[in-house]
């Protein structure tokens, strides 16, 4: 065990990278899903002892090849990645036993081994734009992520969704490219692509090198918001979410834009917030405006969304204004606020979805209209799906209060009242749409035979279900892990500011 | 008149910058899905570039630690963009992919005509 300690970095990403070699070699399902699940069940356990290790000595580093960094490629692992890797490896691993009968039932038996194989290769991307400490290198990560995650959503059963991922695909590549250009700016001021070293030596560049340094910051801030799906970059994930198969919709709505949201953090909190003084520029209030105009406009369109995949998406993006909230106030509760919504909204998607993908397997739809009077047949189902919009909209004694609860104290100490009333007033909109569903399915007549027919799925989707639900409870009580860990991430970060 | 002087001399980022904005144009204002990939595959090709135009110096030679020559080209942005060329390679290869299922499944590539009877709204 004491030879395997030094090395769990690379771990992290080369255990689903093996297992998707080794999926596609194997051509079998269920072999392939077999591989799948032991490489997503043995990540959450070394992104949790590297978690473990930096809260009790600091952060980690890991030099590639024993290339020395700044030379050589660096993964660093520090309290807000650890806590990113904790996410997105947990999320992949809980959602393992969904997707067996749901791939099953969605994707077509030949190429299930297939899906397995970009699924493990989407989630190594994922862990290694987390991991990674290099400006380049996390481009790749991003790349690899990001091309996996458009097969993924091409293998939805309708038509559509090889639309949304061409799509997808055109509007991702624009960003990552925008990212690169970013990076090669910040190359040719400072010679190195070590996100560290990149700081450090912005920190002393040249005062007329400001220019140069805030187009690196105007690329890499559109490159990245593309990828979050940041309010107006937003066009591509409604129909992405909405027609990728159901498996893929829960995790990538967990862990996708997550990810993306942590690379902006780290890029405007670790490596500009040196060079740049925020203060003077009016990134916050830019990050404020779009934040509002999400979390308002979003909102709204899902309440007039029968697909409920689509409303659920637009929903996203809504949620996703609210992370971007914090990073614009840019105070202590305030960012970690945003750090813990990254977790929080995780996990009552990750459910929502998963609820949807056992609507989907019962009913072969998702719309409005087809579930009244579902929740009598599916209750299982149904409750959970229930706890988790008490969850979205941040009902005391969920997990979605309590991010609520530190964005409005960070909209406080800011000194405005009139953000804590919009975070409080787009929560009542979350109330509309989420309630929709909830009068329909628990409160009207089964009116069709297939909902007369219906019983909760199989246990195996059963009980990922189930776990986030809790999760969304007792995360609401229990704040040590998500609220602690933000906290002390946020403190580090502002203590990087200039 | 100074700032057609450096124009000039900056030409090759003239003509990069122009790349660029022609892929972007290409991508937006089309309505073909394969033209869309070739806009995007410019754009990214301006982007190459973008990191091999610092990366020359008029006389430099390979890095290597020798008292004859003393003026350095860093080869270090041609290995960058060599993995961004695979990057970009795939992501054109996998385009096309999803292109050729689209027509196999809409019978047309042009999205004026997919988003008439398919729009979502």
């Amino acid at each position: 065990m004491s030879s395997v300690w030094p090395h769990l970095p690379i771990l992290q990403v080369v255990i689903p990278l093996m297992g998707a070699i080794l999926a596609a070699f194997t051509r079998r399902g269920a072999t392939a899903y077999a591989i799948a699940l032991a490489a997503s069940l043995a990540l959450p356990f070394v992104a949790g002892a590297m978690l473990w290790q930096v809260l009790s000595s600091g952060p980690i580093s890991y030099a590639i090849g024993g290339w020395e960094p700044p030379f050589g490629i660096e993964y660093r692992v520090d309290l807000l990645n650890g806590f990113v890797l904790l996410l997105v490896s947990t999320v992949g691993a809980v959602i393992m036993p969904f997707a067996y009968r749901s791939v099953g039932l969605e994707i077509d038996s030949g190429r299930q081994a297939w899906f397995y194989s970009v699924y493990l290769l989407c989630l190594a991307g994922l862990l290694g734009v987390t991991i990674t400490g290099d400006a380049f290198n996390a481009f790749v990560f991003l790349e690899i992520s990001s091309l996996a995650t458009y097969v993924l959503i091409a293998l939805g059963h309708d038509r559509r969704a090889l639309l949304a991922a061409y799509q997808y695909l055109i509007m991702g590549t624009v960003g990552a490219t925008f990212y690169v250009i970013g990076v090669g700016f910040l190359y040719l001021l400072t010679g190195t692509l070590n996100f560290v070293d990149i700081a450090a030596r912005l920190g002393d560049a040249p005062p007329d090198r400001i220019n140069a340094i805030l187009a690196a910051l105007a690329f890499v801030s559109a490159g990245v918001s593309l990828k979050l799906a940041l309010f107006p970059l937003h066009a591509w994930l409604p129909n992405a979410y909405a027609y990728a198969p159901s498996m893929v919709t829960a995790f990538l709505a967990a862990t996708a834009t997550k990810v993306a949201v942590y690379l902006l953090i780290r890029l405007f909190f670790s490596v500009f917030g040196q060079a740049v003084d925020f203060a003077a520029l009016p990134v916050g209030e830019i990050m404020l405006l779009l934040s509002i105009a999400a979390m308002f406009v979003a909102s709204i369109i899902a309440v007039f969304e029968t697909n409920l995949k689509r409303m659920f998406a637009y929903s996203s993006v809504a949620q996703i204004g609210y992370i971007t909230l914090g990073i614009g106030l840019a105070n202590q509760a305030g960012l970690t606020g945003s750090i813990v919504h990254l977790f929080n909204h995780a996990i009552v998607k990750a459910a929502l979805f998963a609820a949807l993908g056992c609507v989907f397997f019962r009913l072969g739809s998702v719309s409005l209209a087809d579930i009244s009077g579902l929740g009598r047949r599916m209750p299982v189902t149904l409750t959970a799906f229930t706890v988790a919009g008490l969850g979205l909209i941040g009902t005391p004694g969920t997990v979605g209060f309590i991010s609520k609860w530190y964005l409005a104290v960070g909209a406080l100490d800011n000194g405005s009242w009139l953000l804590v009333f919009l975070i409080v007033a787009s929560s009542l909109i979350a109330i509309v749409y989420v309630g929709r569903v909830v009068e329909v399915a628990w409160f009207r007549p089964a009116n069709s035979p297939a909902v007369a027919e219906a019983a909760d799925p199989p246990l195996s989707m059963l009980l990922p279900l189930i776990l986030l639900a809790l999760a969304t409870i007792y995360f609401g009580f229990d704040t040590r892990l998500t609220a602690g860990v933000a906290s002390m991430a946020a403190e580090m970060l502002i203590g990087g500011l200039r | 008149m100074e700032a057609l002087r450096t124009l000039i001399e900056h030409y090759n980022y003239v003509v990069t910058i122009l790349l660029m904005v022609t892929g972007l144009y290409i991508m937006v204002a089309r309505s073909n899905m394969v033209k869309k990939l070739v806009g995007l595959a410019i754009f990214q090709t301006s982007v190459y570039l973008l990191y091999l135009e610092p990366a020359k110096i008029v006389g430099g030679t390979a890095p290597i630690l020798d008292p004859d020559y003393t003026v350095y080209s860093n080869p270090l942005p041609h290995v960058l963009i060599l993995t961004a060329i695979v990057v970009g390679v795939a992501t054109l290869a996998l385009g096309l992919a999803i292109v050729v299922r689209i027509n196999e499944a809409f019978g047309t590539v042009e999205e004026d005509q997919i988003f008439g009877p398919d729009r979502d709204r």
